[in-house]
């Protein structure tokens, strides 16, 4: 642990003699995490003199100390960090100016209502297209995919922090992070040749006993559906929701757990009490992340959805289509307006999205304990 | 009877100081039951369709029902609740393996048919749609390339980043910086292939290329350095926070300026932390399709020259394999699958073992 700052220090030593002299108030604002800025005042009369950015005339040591250059590597790096940080507020601005600019034209090219139209054709005379059905898809698909995936995925992490063994536990969590590390296109590669039939058999079933339910409505033929869509969303974003939740409980003081089962209370109400409400600020965001990153998939939803543009409650029957999905089917045959309605739709995807992770960032900020890694 | 009898004699008689108790075994009798049950009902007299599935799913629904009949009966309310609160974390962590070890194994089982040097070694160049030779050379070269450069491009800026959010930054604007770090970790994927679309295809490339929008390697590199940048940063971020600040205020006690204190002292400290927040996030990159098929063109021919014509990426390659018509089409993008699972997997653990080194916890 100390190994570094001995070898640090060795070989800077002697470069620092040509650098200021920093006060310890200056040091105080830098070392801590700003928490005990306002409390030291940088008076030059609390202590040692020769703060680095004052401009008047050396102190202390009779103007022996070497005055402040105007260029140093303090400045260079500082400005080269600060250059990085930039960087990514740039970055953001650019991806809406970039995106704006080329979407207007398409869009004052289009004949339809651009929010409301349902279906897609840009390459028409004139062009005409709209997010209305591919919105629509977008939110259901994400949806479904976290109404079947989360309280899976809350399961599991109890399993792992509370029930299993430790030692099982640290393998499966293991395995959890590498299944979160697979691509996104070998669930739908799966998805698509795998578990369709699986789906068209569970929809002929629900259709048979809960037909009389609008959503179940479709008589068949069952295959790239909704449903498949938004299985194969779900069970794809089950590790990244399982990680993070996981690391949530695993955040639980072990003094709230005790007291509850102190006071008797079963392993069950133990984690109602203690587990749960600490960890829900957590489990919001990490349901949050996980449905930034379910309206956000692209290829797995190409592979298993039917790609066609109509709003209906039917899950079962062929159909189904998301804002990313289409982009993926449209891309390669869109001429100048139909790669400008692509990227009108890509905005609009991009709204939903920030719209979601701002409001997870806003819940993981109301309570600061929790630091999960977003993935 | 199911009751226990009390192993100690009560002080008050009459009064038992313990509760009821079902024995250990009631939960492994009650799946025999179950399970024997649903087969006669469901799986013989196709009952509800009958079938495997039907009868596998009535008998754990069948177990929760007289679990937490029998737990209510004999232990009482709170007790029957945290049995059935058991089975449904046992069970549906049952029920998540099942999807899991199916795409496990069709993987490794699809994968391996087609998986061998000469699927590693050739291109898809001038293969016909019934021929079974070809392969992924090309798109392993592209996707390495790809990843290479957009590291290359997001590992010292987004260090650097980090280095302002935690050493440097103060005051509002460093809020905002932090602030759409977090909002950039959502970014969809595919909208940062649009924006490099939008802002290098389209608008920057035909300065290169006489006038016409040109599609490269370098451009899938500048869309995933956009996807790896935040993640790269957050990572980052978080170890260097945890290096301890009596290691920083040592290094100024002797003197030595704050930069050379970041490089020499913060960053070695924190590296092995930082290193595995890389590896993930390159890990992550190159199983990134949406981007790729976007920006990159896409090509059945070996380009070793990312910054000039189409190049492929395994990503890309499967989708392409996967919609195509032709015979061995969906066998070879299986084994790119394969190829691509492995090269992702051996990043992400090479990355879990040298966090494990990780002396900051």
């Amino acid at each position: 642990m100390s190994n570094p700052s001995f070898a640090g220090s060795a070989d800077a030593a002697p470069a620092a003699s040509a650098e200021p002299i920093r006060s310890p108030g200056e040091l105080t604002q830098d070392t801590l995490t700003g928490d005990y800025a306002g409390d030291t005042p940088g008076a030059p009369a609390d202590g040692p003199p020769g703060g680095p950015d004052d401009s008047g005339p050396p102190l202390g040591g009779g103007g022996a100390l070497p005055r402040k250059k105007a260029w140093s590597m303090e400045t260079g790096f500082r400005f080269f960090t600060s250059a990085a940080g930039m960087a990514v507020l740039a970055i953001i601005v650019a991806i809406g100016v970039f995106l704006i600019s080329k979407a207007i034209p398409a869009l004052n090219a289009n004949h339809a209502n651009f929010l409301t139209y349902k279906n897609w054709f840009p390459g028409d005379n004139p062009p005409m297209f709209g997010i209305g059905a591919l919105a629509f898809g977008t939110v259901l698909t994400a949806v479904i995919a976290l109404v079947l995936s989360v309280p899976v995925a809350v399961g599991i992490a109890l399993c792992l922090t509370h029930y299993a063994p430790r030692r099982v536990a640290t393998v499966l969590g293991f395995t959890i992070d590498l299944l979160a590390a697979v691509p996104s296109i070998v669930f739908g590669l799966w998805g698509r040749d795998y578990f369709q039939a699986p789906v068209a058999g569970l929809s002929r079933w629900l259709h048979t006993y809960f037909g009389w339910l609008p959503i179940f409505g479709s008589g068949g033929p069952y295959g790239k559906s909704i449903l498949l869509g938004s299985m194969v969303l779900g069970i794809m974003v089950l590790p990244i929701v399982t990680a993070l939740t996981r690391d949530v409980f695993a955040q639980t003081p072990t003094m709230n757990e005790e007291a509850a089962l102190a006071l008797g209370a079963t392993k069950w109400e133990m984690i109602r009490t203690a587990v749960i409400p600490y960890g829900r600020p957590g489990l919001i965001a990490a349901t949050m992340l996980g449905l930034g990153r379910a309206l956000g998939e692209t290829i797995a939803l190409a592979l298993t959805l039917g790609a066609t543009f109509n709003i209906s409650a039917d899950l079962l029957g062929n159909g189904g289509n998301t804002i990313a999905a289409n982009i993926a089917h449209n891309f390669g045959e869109a001429d100048a307006i139909g790669r400008g309605a692509l990227i009108a739709s890509g905005l609009v995807l991009f709204a939903i999205t920030l719209v979601v992770n701002v409001a997870a960032r806003a819940v993981i900020f109301r309570r600061r304990e929790f630091r999960a890694s977003a993935v | 009877m199911t009751v226990t009898t009390p192993t100690r004699t009560a002080l008050i008689p009459g009064v038992s100081l313990q509760a009821r108790r079902l024995p250990r075994w009631t939960p492994y009798a009650i799946v025999v039951v179950a399970s024997a049950v649903a087969y006669v009902v469901i799986y013989l007299e196709n009952v509800l369709g009958g079938g495997v599935a039907m009868t596998v799913v009535a008998a754990a629904v069948l177990f929760l029902v007289l679990l937490g009949v029998t737990a209510r009966v004999v232990e009482g309310s709170r007790s029957a609740r945290n049995r059935l609160a058991t089975s449904w974390v046992y069970g549906v962590f049952i029920l998540a393996a099942l999807p899991l070890i199916s795409v496990v194994r069709t993987l490794i089982v699809n994968g391996h048919a087609l998986l061998n040097m000469q699927f590693l070694t050739h291109s898809m160049r001038n293969i016909t749609p019934f021929e079974k030779d070809g392969g992924a050379y090309h798109a392993i070269i592209g996707t390495l390339q790809q990843a290479g450069i957009a590291a290359i491009i997001t590992i010292p800026l987004g260090i650097a980043c980090a280095i302002y959010m935690v050493e440097y930054g103060r005051g509002r604007l460093a809020g905002a910086v932090r602030f759409f770090v977090d909002v950039m970790t959502g970014i969809p994927s595919i909208v940062c292939g649009l924006f490099i679309l939008a802002f290098w295809v389209t608008v920057i490339s035909p300065y290169f290329n006489d006038g016409r929008p040109a599609y490269s390697g370098f451009a899938a590199a500048l869309a995933l350095s956009v996807l790896m940048l935040p993640t790269i940063t957050r990572s980052s971020e978080e170890m260097l926070r945890l290096v301890p600040a009596a290691l920083r205020e040592g290094a100024y006690a002797l003197g030595i300026p704050k930069w050379k204190t970041i490089l020499k002292i913060v960053l070695p400290t924190a590296a092995t932390g930082i290193v595995t927040g890389i590896m993930l996030a390159i890990a992550r990159a190159c199983g990134e399709t949406a981007p790729v098929l976007l920006v990159a063109g896409a090509t059945d021919s070996i380009n070793n020259n990312p910054f000039s014509g189409n190049q492929e990426s395994l990503s890309v390659f499967i989708y392409t394999q996967a919609g195509s018509a032709a015979k061995y089409g969906v066998p070879r993008a299986w084994s790119a699958a394969l190829t691509l699972v492995v090269i992702v997997l051996a990043l992400t653990i090479t990355a879990k073992l040298i966090a494990r080194r990780s002396k900051l916890k």
